[in-house]
């Protein structure tokens, strides 16, 4: 599946806004990217939000990623 | 046992009531305990000394005669905080920002504390302490610090986002880009274009209650605080790391909070106080006078934004793009991308793009306000919006609706949205009666929208039965809005008793799992998604205590309305055992009832509001009156309807004032000149008028009850709505906020 990517994000994948990923899971999407692209490691630290088919998960790495999802990775969000 | 998160549509018998809140006497009658209220024997007085410049070199801070005073048992300056922090340079950051380290980076930036017996003394040690400075060139405002001549904030600042990458230092510190198609295209679509630069000045969120703390730390690294705070198991984990303690030694209570918007989400002088216990080997208790609070918090960003949006003549817009300058003090923020990502997020686009810029300034550590950096953005498209309409000669509401983002529509910063309530909102504003009321001399009518995020994270909660059917829940996250209530309401509705019967209390650190900080409008959603499971959790325990007093198999037990039923016709002379019996046996039948859960709650779901404003303008004075105004916003399932409407009356509130009134006021020197409520002037009872609200109530299909969170997004539209309310009165668009009397004046004597 693809994960797209955009802001800061893009710039961790050499400017890419969409990568080519497998899992079944939010954690493993995220694995597969970080092998990818391991600068994105450090954006993954600092904290991401993934929004699959428009719902943003911030925490929730075991969430199962439905066939045909659209995945987009966004920096993570505060709130006040 | 992981339980189902999805909206089942179930029908209440509790939930929707409006119960009077439980926190509510104790408030009233001054019994409620604030950060300030705490005391332990032998405490002593903790005071801070900040720095006088807007940028300045610390070239020796001598404390030898403050040291001699009597009365004095400790002094700590930036050498005192030895460096934790592993290279995190957001912790470098927020411990830089709780005392300066060779620099001072703005007025206000604290360079020494004292703890000493009483205040008088600690006061006199502040004075006696001698801090040499060299002043350095200072920037406060944002256009200004993106200039290449500007001085630097901090050397080590690398435009983030931009290839190929700076090597050279900037105040900018990230550049984020969100957006779709081809904006070029969409604008040579257009029959008509719109292109304006607003302004939007530094605001605090103003919370009555300033921050307070008091502070123990022993030899063995044990200690404790109680403290102000949104999210006391966050300020836990911040001040251990910041001070190389063990996670578990530290334990935090959050006392009651009077106010916090964001606020009161990070550390300002929280670990100072600690620092200070530990030196002295004494309690501290540190309280910031409200001058303090301006000058040394973080408030919301200034901004300084342009917009630009085309459409055709059918109303249909086919291009947007935004440049959006958000100032984030003097240390990074991500509030210019927050800004970009969210200017957009009403409407279907098909060619949109949005720049974010954050930038440092000599000025305090900007922290989260209220759907932080939303308000400003709205606050230059929905003015756009609004100029587009007239020119193209439709109404502004129904041209909003025809652009209005919807199920399947891509938004702005990314996403497909899945089922969203901008519509619907849109469409409640236009049936409204107070759309039809007319409007009389000198009076204006405006119309905004806004959108915020939301989110819930990770969440932790105890639910335990007494002997006497009462129960007791316990929950991590600080109730700033009225949760308890919201949260007794749902175990009473999940248990099957009555709401009387259950105390909700804010658990210490040490008594409950991680749970993330009240923010994000998460209170409700997160902790209410745990109390369900909670409860059914205890309710579990429950069934299985009947099954074996009846001696059948748990699989034959149901729990409907607070009872234990044995199910089937075997089982028919088996009398219901209510929660009350099964509690005042529950000693020999294996013990205490409890139930637990602990879940990452996700999925709170994107929210949208649209607000109603109508004021009147003098002419004379330039001084504005809102006369009228309604809040529709979608809340998901209203629990406790009361504070749903107290959100919204409160976001409402809260960007009347930034609107109108308050406004950072920075001098030529760089220092601030108005750090006080009474040059900074928030609205009080009589500055507002009764603020209508309609809840609408569209499930959000990832919480069991259809709960979302309501708190933030009600601040995004006020300065929108309140700008084009103005500029409708006063016949001149107005681009700066906040529009204060002069500003208005000049606007209009400009126009003339």
């Amino acid at each position: 599946m693809q994960i797209r990517l955009s802001g800061i994000l893009c710039q961790a994948t050499g400017g890419a806004s969409t990568v080519e990923v497998s899992g079944a899971t939010i954690g493993d999407i995220l694995t597969s990217l970080v092998q990818k692209h391991p600068a994105i490691q450090e954006h993954l630290d600092d904290g991401v939000a993934v929004a699959v088919n428009g719902e943003i998960y911030r925490d929730r790495r075991d969430q199962v990623i439905p066939e045909g999802s659209e995945v987009f990775l966004l920096p993570r969000i505060e709130g006040g | 046992m992981p339980y189902e998160t999805d909206y089942t549509n179930q029908k209440f018998s509790v939930i929707g009531n409006r119960v009077n809140r439980p926190d509510g006497v104790d408030k009233v009658t001054g019994r409620a305990r604030y950060g300030a209220d705490a005391s332990a024997a032998g405490q002593l007085v903790g005071k801070i000394l900040r720095s006088p410049h807007a940028h300045a070199l610390i070239k020796k801070i001598d404390t030898s005669k403050a040291e001699k005073l009597p009365g004095v048992k400790a002094i700590v300056t930036g050498d005192d905080f030895p460096d934790f922090t592993g290279g995190n340079r957001s912790l470098m950051d927020t411990l830089e920002n709780c005392m300066a380290r060779g620099r001072a980076l703005y007025d206000g930036h604290a360079v020494a504390a004292v703890a000493a017996v009483d205040a008088q003394t600690a006061n006199e040690a502040l004075k006696l302490i001698k801090v040499t400075y060299k002043k350095l060139p200072h920037v406060t405002d944002v256009d200004e610090a993106m200039k290449p001549s500007a001085p630097v904030v901090h050397d080590w600042i690398r435009t983030a986002g931009i290839e190929p990458a700076p090597t050279t230092a900037s105040n900018i510190s990230q550049r984020n880009e969100f957006g779709h198609g081809d904006i070029d295209v969409g604008f040579a679509e257009a029959d008509v274009i719109i292109e304006k630069t607003f302004k939007t000045e530094q605001t605090h969120q103003g919370y009555i209650e300033p921050h307070a703390c008091l502070a123990t730390l022993g030899p063995d690294g044990s200690g404790e605080l109680w403290v102000t705070t949104q999210g006391h198991f966050t300020f836990r984990n911040m001040c251990a790391s910041l001070l190389g303690l063990d996670v578990a030694k530290l334990k935090v209570t959050s006392s009651e909070i009077g106010g916090g918007f964001g606020g009161k989400t990070h550390v300002w002088m929280e670990p100072v106080a600690l620092q200070l216990a530990r030196k002295s080997n004494r309690p501290v208790k540190l309280v910031m006078t409200r001058e303090e609070v301006f000058k040394a918090t973080g408030p919301t960003s200034s901004t300084s934004v342009d917009v630009k949006i085309g459409a055709k003549k059918n109303g249909r817009i086919t291009a947007a793009s935004a440049e959006l300058r958000y100032q984030s003090g003097a240390f990074p923020g991500m509030w210019g991308m927050l800004g970009a990502m969210t200017s957009f997020a009403c409407y279907d686009l098909k060619h949109v793009k949005s720049v974010g810029y954050d930038v440092l300034c000599n000025r305090p550590k900007v922290a989260a306000y209220r759907a932080p950096s939303a308000p400003m953005a709205a606050f230059g498209v929905e003015s756009v919006i609004d100029l587009l309409a007239a020119e193209l000669k439709m109404d502004p509401v129904e041209f909003r609706i025809k652009n209005a983002a919807k199920k399947g529509t891509r938004a702005s910063y990314g996403p497909i949205y899945g089922p969203i309530g901008i519509g619907p909102t849109l469409e409640a504003v236009k049936n409204h009666p107070h759309m039809k009321k007319r409007l009389g001399k000198n009076q204006g009518r405006g119309v905004a929208c806004g959108f915020w995020f939301n989110f819930g994270g990770q969440t932790c909660t105890d639910l335990n039965i007494g002997i006497d059917g009462s129960v007791n829940l316990t929950v991590g996250t600080v109730d700033v809005g009225g949760s308890r209530a919201s949260l007794a309401l749902i175990a009473a509705e999940e248990l099957g008793v009555d709401y009387d019967q259950v105390r909700v209390t804010i658990g210490d650190t040490s008594s409950l799992g991680h749970n993330d900080t009240t923010e994000g409008s998460r209170g409700t959603f997160s902790s209410g998604m745990a109390t369900i499971f909670a409860a059914r959790n205890a309710i579990d325990v429950m069934k299985q205590r009947a099954a074996d007093t009846w001696g059948i198999p748990v699989e034959q037990v149901v729990w409907e309305e607070g009872v234990a039923r044995a199910k089937g016709r075997q089982n028919s002379n088996l009398p219901p055992l209510s929660l009350k019996e099964i509690a005042a046996k529950s000693p020999r039948t294996g013990g205490p009832i409890a139930g637990h859960n602990e879940v990452v709650a996700d999925g709170a779901g994107v929210s949208f509001a649209s607000h109603i404003c109508d004021v009147e303008v003098d002419p004379e004075t330039g001084s504005t009156r809102v006369i009228r105004y309604t809040v529709v916003q979608d809340a998901g399932k209203a629990i406790h309807p009361d504070y749903v409407e107290g959100q919204f009356q409160g976001g409402a509130a809260q960007g009347i004032g930034w609107a109108l009134n308050e406004e950072y006021i920075y001098g030529e020197d760089g220092t601030l000149q108005n750090a006080g409520f009474l040059d900074y002037r928030i609205p009080v009872c009589s500055d507002l008028p009764f603020i209508d609200t309609e809840i609408l109530e569209i499930p959000n299909p990832n919480h069991p009850y259809g709960v979302r969170g309501v708190g933030e997004t009600s601040i995004v539209p006020p300065l929108a709505a309140i700008g084009n309310a103005v500029s409708n009165a006063v016949g001149v668009r107005m681009t700066h906020v906040p529009m204060s009397p002069p500003r208005i004046l000049k606007a209009i004597e400009d126009a003339q």
